[in-house]
């Protein structure tokens, strides 16, 4: 497998450069050349406006697929609860299944879980396949995957979409596997190629600094795993019907391999980053835990939590499940107040869907300005005191 | 016991910068690292080493430059490398290389525990773990945050699941892949490290006839998805600066945020 330059063709724009996930192209005197960091991807061939790229690469043949219908969403759920990521998933179900014009389901495995349907029903799905079994009480890989997989393969689904949880990233390589299914991970867009009704999926790669888009022709389901809080939840009316479709597991003890031992949940019970409205974010720059405390008292008068970057995280400053960014969480406040964070693009990465934005940072190059509505240049330690006095102030009027 | 432990060469992507103007990223000098959480996983393995005897060996697909990351795992201890490495390897998806990874495996054939990191930092997929699982028909447990027990038939781990974590005990062999919060990585020792970079090192090479795989299962062409395009990420807002001293930047703060109804 290689890939070729046709010299008469190329003109040297760099096209193919700039667009190489690998770096596997460069221009030198004027001419494209592929060196041996090229994979034999292919991005460059449809990327040049000359067609002066080729390869010796033999297109796989795509299989008829014309009797996959249907989009699918995963119903995550815990204890009975339905986890946000599936209203979520069935927000964006119900905008792909209008663009095919085919029908949103929702697949829920559990136990003692049938009250879940009318709140499916309610987020967008016309009809749920539900495998119920005590077996299936909590999230085991084996049991899920085999049961899901088996759904899969009777009904014949076009697409299906997973939340990037835990549980989902645990269970959709598994499935992608079995069934030998091509998958895609923690997108953060998906959308319908007009042209061959396709999904194309887009997600951040190289740690957030580039963003690559996706599509699986060659197997069904199109199968890709979202980024929990990216998507939106869309109610609808309660009108219209959902069917119900009861699927028989026909499983056994042998068919769980792992035994869950025990489940210790955090113990303290605080708002989730995930639902947080306003948001105050620390980084280096608070430079120790006991720096952290201006941000606490701005977050209890601004009546919001706190997070930090990864480097906070990694000092022990504040908890894992703080993190916000590409290894994170991703958060949606309307209000995010960045205290000594420099910007770096894997944190930016997360904190992107805040409706406002405020940077207060010492330096006034850090590029957390560009992602700013506002900013302060200044020390934290006197800025954000001041800010706290401030709102204090004002609501004491 | 014997392990194997799968790990990838992978840019360092903390230092990848992007041009201001352009967008675009910028590669030259970036460092090839082993993968962060799979260095977390070469000391689980060559701490139980140490304990249980056994045989560890990592295994990469890579180009021939990731001998370096191989080298290194041998210099923090483990015994022998395997490096996949073929040109037809190249372009992989995350299928087609878990099936190449796979088909290693099952040429090795002895072990009782595989150890994968959770995810690696250029594709940020953490699928390898789960699907080589699923290849090889074995238990898999992810996100191992700690290593309670394990003998030769079973292990118990805790998993940490962001919101709390579960303990799971699982027989052997099994696949689990580990986070960074699991042990603190040993360095390399010097000794170790040059006998690895010894022409009699224990370093393999594998190309595809020796896996007994066809060009159509592996590397681009066995790949069932598709990269079409990439692009830089739009990250850009109008930052208002606010000027003035610390009392006046923040009063015109509190001005926009009265005006935007946030206080
Ligand atoms: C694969 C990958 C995933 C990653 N995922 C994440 C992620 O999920 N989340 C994340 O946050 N990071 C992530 N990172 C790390 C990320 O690249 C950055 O290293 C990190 O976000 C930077 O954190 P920081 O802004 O706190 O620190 P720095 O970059 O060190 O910035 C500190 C800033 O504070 C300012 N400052 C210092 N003192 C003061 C003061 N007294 N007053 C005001 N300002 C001050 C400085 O001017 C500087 O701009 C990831 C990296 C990789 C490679
Ligand atoms: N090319 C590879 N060679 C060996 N191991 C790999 C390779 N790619 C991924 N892995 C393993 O799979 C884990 C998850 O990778 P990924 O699914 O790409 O995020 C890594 O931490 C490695 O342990």
């Amino acid at each position: 497998m290689a890939i070729f330059i046709d010299y008469d063709l190329c003109t040297g724009c760099k096209r193919c450069e700039k667009i190489c996930p690998y770096n596997g192209i460069e221009v030198k005197d004027g001419k494209a050349v592929v060196n041996e960091r090229c994979t034999s991807c292919g991005v460059c061939i449809d990327n040049c406006p000359e067609n002066a790229i080729s390869s010796d690469i033999k297109e796989k043949e795509v299989p008829d697929f014309r009797d996959r219908k249907g989009i699918w969403v995963f119903a995550e759920q815990a204890d009975g609860v339905m986890a946000k990521v599936t209203k979520e998933l069935l927000g964006l179900g119900q905008s792909l299944a209008k663009d095919l014009n085919q029908e949103l389901s929702a697949v829920l495995l559990g136990n003692n879980v049938g009250h879940l349907i009318e709140e499916l029903q309610k987020y967008g799905a016309q009809r749920v396949y539900l495998a119920q079994h005590e077996l299936l009480s909590v999230y085991q890989t084996n049991p899920y995957t085999k049961v899901i997989s088996e759904i899969i393969l009777h009904n014949k689904p076009s697409i299906f979409i997973i939340g990037a949880t835990p549980i989902g990233r645990d269970l959709a390589p598994r499935i992608s596997m079995r069934l030998n299914l091509g998958l895609t991970a923690d997108c953060t867009e998906l959308s319908i190629d007009q042209e061959d009704g396709l999904l194309l999926q887009t997600r951040p790669a190289f740690g957030g600094n580039l963003m690559a888009t996706i599509k699986t022709a060659y197997s069904r389901p199109q199968m890709a795993t979202v980024r929990p809080g990216v998507m939106e939840s869309k109610k609808i009316g309660t009108s219209s019907n959902c069917e119900v479709i009861h699927v028989d597991s026909s499983l056994t003890k042998e068919d769980v391999v792992t035994r869950v031992l025990e489940f210790v949940g955090e113990k303290k019970k605080v708002v989730s980053l995930n639902d947080a409205k306003v948001i105050v974010a620390g980084g280096r720059g608070v430079g120790s835990e006991e720096g952290l405390k201006p941000l606490f008292e701005l977050a209890e008068a601004l009546g919001a939590e706190v997070a930090g970057t990864r480097i906070v995280i990694e000092e022990g400053w504040l908890p894992v499940e703080r993190q916000v960014g590409q290894t994170g969480q991703t958060v949606r406040p309307e209000l995010y107040v960045a205290c000594g964070i420099s910007g770096a693009i894997q944190h930016r990465a997360g904190m992107l869907g805040s409706r406002y934005v405020i940077a207060i940072n010492k330096d006034e190059r850090a590029p957390i300005f560009e992602a700013a509505d506002w900013g302060i240049v200044g020390d934290l330690h006197e800025v954000v005191p001041t800010l706290t006095n401030a709102i204090l102030n004002r609501k004491g009027k | 016991m014997n392990i194997i432990t799968l790990i990838k060469q992978v840019p360092d992507t903390t230092d990848i910068k992007t041009d201001p103007k352009t967008g675009n990223l910028i590669r030259e000098g970036i460092e090839s690292i082993i993968n962060p959480d799979d260095r977390h996983a070469i000391e689980v393995a060559v701490s139980l080493k140490e304990k249980y005897k056994g045989k560890s060996i990592v295994v990469s697909m890579g180009p021939p430059q990731a001998i370096d990351a191989i080298s290194e795992a041998i210099g923090m201890g483990i015994d022998e490398g395997i490096l996949l490495a073929d040109r037809n390897f190249g372009g992989a998806d995350t299928w087609a290389t878990s099936f190449t990874l796979g088909k290693a495996i099952e040429k090795i054939n002895a072990y009782d525990l595989i150890l994968c990191g959770r995810q690696a930092i250029d594709g940020d997929t953490a699928q390898i773990g789960p699907q080589v699982a699923e290849f090889l028909g074995l238990p898999q447990l992810t996100y191992v945050m700690d290593i309670e027990e394990v003998d030769d038939r079973r292990i118990i781990v805790k998993r940490g699941l962001g919101n709390g974590y579960e303990r799971v005990e699982s027989p052997l062999p099994a696949l689990i892949t580990v986070i960074g919060e699991l042990n603190k990585p040993r360095y390399p020792r010097v000794d170790l490290l040059i006998n690895a970079c010894k022409e009699n090192a224990r370093i393999t090479l594998w190309n595809a006839a020796d896996l007994k795989v066809s060009v159509q299962e592996i590397g681009l062409s066995g790949s069932l998805t598709r990269v079409i395009k990439t692009f830089s990420p739009k990250v850009k807002r109008e930052g208002e600066m606010l000027k003035g001293d610390k009392g006046e930047a923040v009063g015109q703060l509190i001005e926009r945020l009265a005006g935007n109804y946030l206080i």
